[in-house]
This record gives C-alpha cells, sequence and structure tokens, in this order.
C-alpha cells in the first residue's frame, strides 16, 4: 500500500503531516509531501488512514498496489 | 540609507474625498425570518447562530436578504465548499460583508492581499507569505508563547473570578503576531482597537467606518517608517522588501498585508481559544478527561475547531445567474459560513455534538481551496499552548456566570467577555501536575514573607510573597 498527494488539491492544512508524520512532511511553505516512496507499513497504516480520512482537500490516496 | 520613494508620501485619509465604491442603505433591527432577512449582526445570531443555521439548513439551505445591499447564505457544507472553490463565479474581492463594496477595479489585488485576491495574481501573492507560516516557521515561537502563557496565568492574581477571554485569550495572539510583525508589544491595546473597528461596527455610517479605518492604516505607515529606518528580521521588513516578478510591492500591497496579518491574526485564534475554554468551562467531564490526557489535546483541539469555528468569509459574486436553484445578482454578496458548513449532518456523525475524541475530523475551519487560512499553522499552536497551559495551571474551573459571556457579533465569532470561577486554590503544582492541590499555610495577607502554600501531592512549597504583600 502507497500514499499519494495530489498536488493540484493540496492546500497545505498540514493535517496529513501532524497525523502520519512518518508517512508525510511538508516542503518549504507548507505543502503535503510524501516521504520516500510512500511505502505504508503495516504499522503505519492506521495513520495514513487518518491522514487521508482528515485531509479537508481530500487529496489523499491510499493505493493498493497490484 | 535611501528613502524608499513608496512610503515617501505620509498617508493621507479620504476624509475630503469620500473613497470610490458602492454603498447600500443600512438596515438593523430585529429579524423577521432568517430566510429572507438575515444579518449576522443581530444579537440573537452572536448569543447562539447554530440553531439558526441548522434550521436554514432543513428548510432553506441558501437563504437570502436584502440588508448588506443584498446577501445569501448557505448553511450545507457542499454548497459553502463549492462556493470556496469556485474562483471563477465568485470574487474575494471584499471579505467583510457590509454595506460598502469597494470598486471594481481594486479586483484582482484587493485591499488586503492574499486573503481579497483572486487567481491568477493570488497565487503569487500568497507564495509571499507561506514560508514564513509553515509548521517549522511558527514552532520558533512556540517556547515564547508558552513562556507567555504562563506569565498570564501568574498575573491573574489570588482572584476567584477572571476573565478568561480579556485577561487571558486576547494577549495569545495579539503578542505573537505583534513580535512576528516587529511591533511594539505595548501597543496590544490599540490592535484590539483595529480589530473591532475592521470586524464590528459594520453597521456604523461609512465617513465612520473610513475614519476608523484610517487610524489603522496610519499606524501601518508608521511602523513602516520605523522598520524603513531600522530594517530588522521581521515581517514588516520582509514585506518592505518582498518582490513579485522582479519588483518590489506597492506601497498599498505592503501595508494592505501588514493589515491582513495584524487583523486576522488576532481576532480569530482568541476567539478559538475563548471558545474552547468557555466549552469546558460548562462540560466537566470533558475538562477532566483533557486534564487527565493532555495527549488528547491536539485532537479535542480539532473538535473545538470544527464545532466552534470562529471565522466566516464573504464573496462577491461575479456576474448574474442561477446557481443551485437560486437567482443572484452581480455583486451579491455571499455570507460563506465555515461554522454552518461544520455543523453540516451530510458531512459529520453527530454534527451537533462536541467529540473532543471525533478521530475523522474533516473540518472547514481554515477555509477550504486556494484561500486555506495562510496562518493555520499558527493558529493551531497558538491554541494548542493556551489550552495546554491553562488546564495545568488551571484544571478546575467553571462559568462564573453564565449570562455574562459575550459574544463577538459579526464574522469572527468568540467570547469577548467569559468570566471563569477558577478552583481556590487553583494553581496546579509544575512537579506533579495536574491534580495536585495548593493549601494555605498561612492565610491572606499575613505578613508577606510567612505568606505560603503547600502541594497536597508533593509537599512542594510555593512562596507567594509578592502578591501577598499587596493585598496585605
Amino acid at each position: 500500500m502507497k500514499v499519494q498527494i495530489d498536488p493540484e488539491r493540496c492546500q497545505g492544512h498540514g493535517r496529513c503531516y501532524d497525523l502520519a508524520p512518518g508517512l508525510f512532511g511538508d516542503d518549504d511553505e507548507g505543502y503535503g509531501q510524501v516521504l520516500g516512496d510512500g511505502e505504508v507499513k503495516p504499522d503505519q497504516e492506521q495513520a495514513a488512514r487518518l491522514a487521508v480520512l482528515n485531509c479537508p482537500e481530500h487529496a489523499i490516496d491510499l493505493v493498493q498496489e497490484a | 540609507m535611501a528613502a524608499d520613494d513608496r512610503f515617501t508620501e505620509p498617508f493621507r485619509g479620504a476624509a475630503d474625498e469620500p473613497p470610490p465604491g458602492i454603498r447600500s442603505e443600512i438596515i438593523t433591527g430585529p429579524v423577521a425570518d432568517w430566510a429572507t432577512d438575515f444579518s449576522h449582526l443581530e444579537p440573537e445570531w452572536a448569543a447562539d447562530p447554530y440553531p439558526i443555521q441548522d434550521d436554514l439548513r432543513q428548510r432553506c439551505p441558501v437563504a437570502h436578504t436584502e440588508r448588506f445591499g443584498g446577501a445569501w447564505l448557505p448553511t450545507r457544507y457542499d454548497d459553502v465548499a463549492a462556493i470556496a472553490y469556485d474562483t471563477d463565479r465568485f470574487s474575494s474581492r471584499s471579505i467583510i460583508m457590509g454595506n460598502y463594496r469597494p470598486p471594481l477595479d481594486l479586483a484582482p489585488l484587493g485591499g488586503s492581499p492574499p486573503i481579497s485576491s483572486d487567481p491568477p495574481i493570488h497565487h503569487h501573492v500568497r507564495k509571499l507569505l507561506l514560508p514564513a507560516f509553515t509548521k517549522a516557521a511558527v514552532a520558533r515561537q512556540e517556547p515564547g508563547t508558552r513562556a507567555m502563557c504562563h506569565a498570564l496565568i501568574d498575573a491573574l492574581g489570588d482572584r476567584d473570578v477572571v476573565d478568561a477571554a480579556a485577561d487571558y485569550a486576547q494577549h495569545i495572539p495579539m503578542r505573537v503576531i505583534a513580535a512576528m510583525l516587529g511591533f511594539p508589544p505595548q501597543d496590544g491595546p490599540r490592535f484590539r482597537e483595529f480589530v473591532e473597528n475592521t470586524l464590528e461596527g459594520i453597521n456604523l455610517p461609512p465617513d465612520e467606518r473610513v475614519a476608523r479605518m484610517e487610524t489603522l492604516f496610519e499606524y501601518l505607515y508608521a511602523q513602516v517608517q520605523d522598520h524603513l529606518a531600522s530594517p530588522r528580521d521581521d515581517l514588516t521588513t520582509y514585506l518592505i522588501n518582498a518582490e513579485i516578478f522582479g519588483s518590489k510591492l506597492e506601497a498599498e500591497h505592503v501595508v494592505g498585508a501588514m493589515a491582513l496579518l495584524l487583523i486576522a491574526g488576532i481576532d480569530t485564534s482568541w476567539s478559538a481559544i475563548g471558545s474552547s475554554l468557555w466549552h469546558l468551562a460548562r462540560t466537566p467531564a470533558d475538562r477532566e478527561r483533557l486534564v487527565a490526557q493532555p495527549d488528547l489535546l491536539p485532537v479535542a483541539a480539532e473538535e473545538f475547531l470544527r464545532a466552534y469555528a470562529p471565522v466566516t468569509m464573504a464573496r462577491l459574486v461575479k456576474s448574474d445567474m442561477s446557481w443551485r436553484g437560486v437567482d443572484m445578482k452581480a455583486e451579491d454578496w455571499i455570507l460563506l459560513s465555515f461554522p454552518a458548513a461544520n455543523r453540516d449532518p451530510a458531512q459529520f456523525d453527530r454534527a451537533d455534538e462536541v467529540i473532543i475524541d471525533r478521530e475523522v475530523n474533516r473540518h472547514a475551519a481554515f477555509g477550504l481551496g486556494i484561500h486555506r487560512c495562510v496562518g493555520s499553522h499558527l493558529a493551531r499552536m497558538e491554541l494548542r499552548i493556551a489550552l495546554e497551559v491553562w488546564l495545568e495551571r488551571v484544571p478546575e474551573f467553571t462559568l462564573a456566570d453564565p449570562a455574562a459571556v459575550t459574544w463577538s457579533a459579526g464574522q469572527i465569532r468568540g467570547p469577548r467577555a467569559l468570566p471563569l470561577r477558577i478552583g481556590l486554590p487553583w494553581l496546579a503544582c509544575r512537579r506533579c501536575r495536574p491534580y495536585s492541590t495548593w493549601t494555605r499555610s498561612t492565610a491572606t495577607g499575613s505578613s508577606p514573607s510567612r505568606c505560603r502554600r503547600r502541594c497536597a501531592g508533593c509537599s512542594a512549597v510555593r512562596s507567594r510573597r509578592r502578591r501577598c504583600g499587596r493585598r496585605a
């Protein structure tokens, strides 16, 4: 499972890097960024879901890899 | 240093020549029907707008009023979001709804960029401010904010009733933003006056509104002059030197952005901190839980932001159109109520309840889309620290007199008088917090050197020498 941020939707609310700091960080302007390749380890799944569900802009997706 | 000719003309008020723009008839007085005659400036709305919004959402989800020269009030989350995202049809040229619409040629920058700016310039103007307000940048203000919160509580003295809005909440954002802009901290009382002039008193005669705004701009021009004479590492100097497309900003842009940061930075956080304390004062179970579980505070703070979102914005309709079943006219206002959106049961389970451990909370307290509050990270830090320190130091408090609580009228809503009865002995021991209590080992008013309190938890002794001496 991987997390993705849609940069067109992200407005820098920062909910993702507040709730899942192991998966997300911010850039110089506060927009969310996926750390590394976005791979979600089993112990990060709950945090990843919270980030998805709390993003006010619906900018985060959790994608299942084939 | 060479004079900066952008600011050499002294600021001149427009007293002889009223500013161009469109004025509408001022209509005040009791609302006949909220669906056709709403006003966010009436006392009923200020006291408790939520039942009104809930009712409108049911029977007239896009309400109208002839006041303010014509305005619409959507109360469903989906409608509020749609308007926030639709910058093609809704302009931010003025974001404070009243009886004055600034001239059309003020767009696309607006009077207080970037909140008043429309695309495409909005993006470039906003970019200037974003780096100063990232989570990491505002974290630098955290130790100072925490120390200030402790100092404010120290200054409450031995009173058993304190005003948490006037004596605590308002000072926190005021001092933080003054420090960031590089304004003298002792100017706090003036800032409060500026805030009230800008955001309240919307229905005053236009001449009086203009005169009041002039005092704000005179103050800001004086601050610019001071920073030109002695530049320093703060937002004012930053804005004076900032460039867009290789050119420095116009004077009106610099001062407009300063006005925005000052006004929007104060009233909003003041309201959020005050509303949260108001909720905790009347909800002992939530207060006790947060005292026992301070780790829950960031989650609870999001719920306070949802349920008591302080900020409502405004937009202006760009041209006549039919929108979701209503006929909007060019220059109609939209009162963009994020508080109403945040209580829409179609978007939130148990929307009318405050659930301090609500884990999924996609609220819109800081807006949606390109105008997301630029200070949201700062506001979250201020709210979290303000509540953390208060609960640590004053774990027990109740409303001293519910009828004495007053709320600001207008687009920023929060308590302006919040008398709280705080448990005596009320200072939690910093060593064995949070449940410790202090007992007096000598009575107030006795000899200063003998007036002490002992913590029931760890027997630490706190001397109250100076304050007792004054009271004696």
